[in-house]
């Protein structure tokens, strides 16, 4: 019965999107309906071919960890196409030559610095963050996912949204929204997706057989309520048509601004900082082998995070036509917003007492300590560039770019990096990593890349903030804004080779991991002594 | 009057009294007298229930965890 509701389902979106197609206004909208009309098509075709095979029983006592293990090779695949896309537009500032003619209006730096981001945040993060919740929510609620298949449907869901999006910003379909780019239809799926997810999710946690909710759970949990409110909230828009890709904002002016930086901090928030939260939260205390530092910490963490971060945004529009008031507020908030990330950032640590030693011997735990200290700074650098005075200088210089990446590079890469080391040998039942030398290579690699990122960014743009500035005995401004290009040359040399220390770190890890699944030999059951009773 | 005011004097008195009671509330929740226990509880968890679920019995034990797709 459900196989016959499938294939009606997947038929009809079949056929609508070859209309779709057909009548089609533009090129990409054409492409991306063809794309859908072929994933679906193919689904049809192939549940038609098995509807007859007998079926195996699924053994539903054990925990669902396919899509998980998609999941990590997803992470990791995506993270180095977007390390390679972001080591190649720092190479596109540096030598601006470097946007080739011929592919001009496709891979020049105005289309591929959003494929980028969201490559980096969205399909490297967020296959991160989905495939971790999964792991995590089954583990803490010592219940197997719910809802069969559906799992399967959010991992592949996302990744169609994925290639949907990245496809789109090379062919120039964008609504000009930061971090939320993709145009309305792609908005819609990726809806579909998310309340799927959020369903998976809610019901495994249902199903808990622990008594209380992991911490790491509330932090996931928040993470996906609070992307769905955003994502709907600042993707209000209405299509030209159906059958074409552009829309137009329902949001006004300042509103429409205020609305884009209250999702676009908030995407920061929840995304880049709760849901990673959730990680730190089961991930250093599982590889140090000891329980949070204090768990009445973290639950004060949790709900100081939840009510501050929300009130943040404004600090993106000072002087702007937003009104004062608001954008204090939004400083005022920010500021605070210190105390709850170091309560966070001292219970990660601290969770190291006593086994401090680990240090020494561990390189996935000194990865996991490296991103909690850089969160730790960049949750300070933060609410200081917020600041009105300190944000008259940095703002729209280098400087956000580098606070941007000590957060992403440092904190959320690292974080994944060490979950990722940890997931593979348990999820492929591998005895070990395959070699503990190279993670240290890719610590080291990663290190250096973030600090000579951060570092060149920081002289770069407090240097280009202090030449617009500028003003000589007359009053006039001293630099034209070609000047400040000049100067910054060398630092965007070397943030081009922090980059590409990063991306070399990365490609060492999948091979290693690789490794680890094809040539490390399994793990055998430990031969534990039974007591007698 | 109009709704953005509404809104706007209900947001700054009724509602963040409500939210600030919330936060309290938690403060006061997570540090009652005999949560001790609770919270070791709670942050042991991760350490139990590893490789199947609670109550799924001996036969998965060490096997490697394939679930079956239909």
């Amino acid at each position: 019965m459900w196989d016959y509701l499938k294939l009606v389902v997947l038929g009809l979106v079949a056929l609508l999107a070859a209309i779709a197609a057909n009548y089609a206004r533009d090129f990409p909208f054409h492409l991306h309906m063809l794309l859908f009309m072929v994933a679906a098509g193919g689904l049809f075709l192939w549940t038609l071919r098995r509807m007859e095979e007998p079926r195996r029983v699924p053994a539903a006592s054990g925990y669902m960890d396919g899509p998980v293990r998609a999941g990590v090779i997803a992470t990791a695949f995506w993270g180095v196409v977007g390390f390679l896309v972001g080591v190649w537009i720092a190479a596109q500032l540096a030598w601006p030559g470097l946007n080739f003619h011929w592919a001009e209006g496709y891979l020049n730096f105005g289309r591929l610095r959003p494929l980028h981001t969201s490559a980096v945040i969205f399909a490297f993060g967020g296959n991160a963050l989905i495939a971790t919740s999964f792991y995590v929510v089954q583990r803490t609620s010592a219940a197997r996912l719910w809802g069969g298949n559906a799992a399967w449907f959010v991992f592949w869901g996302y990744n169609f949204f994925i290639v949907l999006a990245a496809t789109g910003y090379v062919l120039g379909v964008t609504q000009s929204k930061e971090y939320a780019e993709p145009e309305w239809y792609i908005d819609l799926w990726l809806t579909i997706v998310w309340v799927v997810y959020l369903a998976v999710f809610l019901g495994t946690i249902m199903n808990r057989k622990e008594r209380h909710i992991y911490v790491a759970n509330w932090f996931y949990l928040s993470f996906i309520v609070t992307i769905a409110m955003l994502h709907l909230v600042n993707n209000a828009a209405l299509p030209v048509s159906v059958f074409g890709s552009k829309s137009v904002i329902l949001w006004p002016g300042v509103q429409d601004a205020m609305i884009q930086w209250w999702y676009g901090h908030n995407a920061v928030g929840f995304f880049l900082t709760a849901g990673f939260l959730g990680m730190m939260y089961y991930f250093i205390p599982k590889q140090a082998e000891r329980p949070v530092y204090s768990y009445k910490l973290s639950i004060i963490h949790f709900w100081a995070l939840i009510f501050l971060y929300i009130w943040a945004g404004p600090h993106h529009l000072h002087y702007t036509a937003l009104p004062d008031w608001a954008s204090t507020l939004g400083m005022v908030f920010s500021v605070m917003l210190w105390m709850p990330s170091w309560g966070g950032m001292i219970n990660g640590l601290m969770t190291l007492s006593g086994a401090w030693d680990k240090l020494r011997t561990d390189p996935i735990i000194r990865m996991m300590v490296v991103s909690v200290g850089f969160y730790g700074m960049s949750t300070f650098e933060g609410p200081m560039m917020s600041i009105r005075a300190v944000n008259s200088l940095s703002h729209y210089t280098d400087w956000t770019i580098g606070h941007v990446h000590s957060g992403a590079l440092g904190w959320n890469g690292m974080i994944t990096f060490g979950a990722l080391y940890f997931l593979v040998p348990r999820l492929w039942n591998r005895e070990r990593l395959y070699s503990l030398a190279l993670v240290s290579w890719h610590f080291w690699l990663a290190t250096i890349g973030i600090v000579l990122y951060a570092a060149s960014m920081w002289v770069t743009g407090i240097m280009e903030g202090l030449m617009w500035r500028e003003v000589d005995a007359q009053g006039y401004l001293v630099n034209a804004f070609a000047d400040t290009v000049a100067a910054k040359f060398p630092m965007y040399v070397v943030r081009a080779i922090g980059g590409l220390l990063f991306l070399t770190g990365a490609c060492i890890m999948c091979y290693n991991l690789w490794k680890t699944v094809t040539s490390v030999g399994e793990k055998r059951p430990a031969a534990t002594a039974v007591p007698a009773e | 009057m109009e709704t953005y005011s509404a809104l706007r004097a209900f947001a700054d008195s009724w509602m963040l009294l409500a939210m600030t009671l919330f936060f309290v509330g938690v403060l006061v929740w997570a540090f009652r007298p005999g949560s001790r226990q609770a919270h070791a509880d709670s942050a042991n968890l991760i350490f139990r229930n590893d490789d199947r679920p609670a109550g799924a019995g001996q036969a998965t034990r060490g096997a490697p965890s394939k679930e079956g797709r239909p």
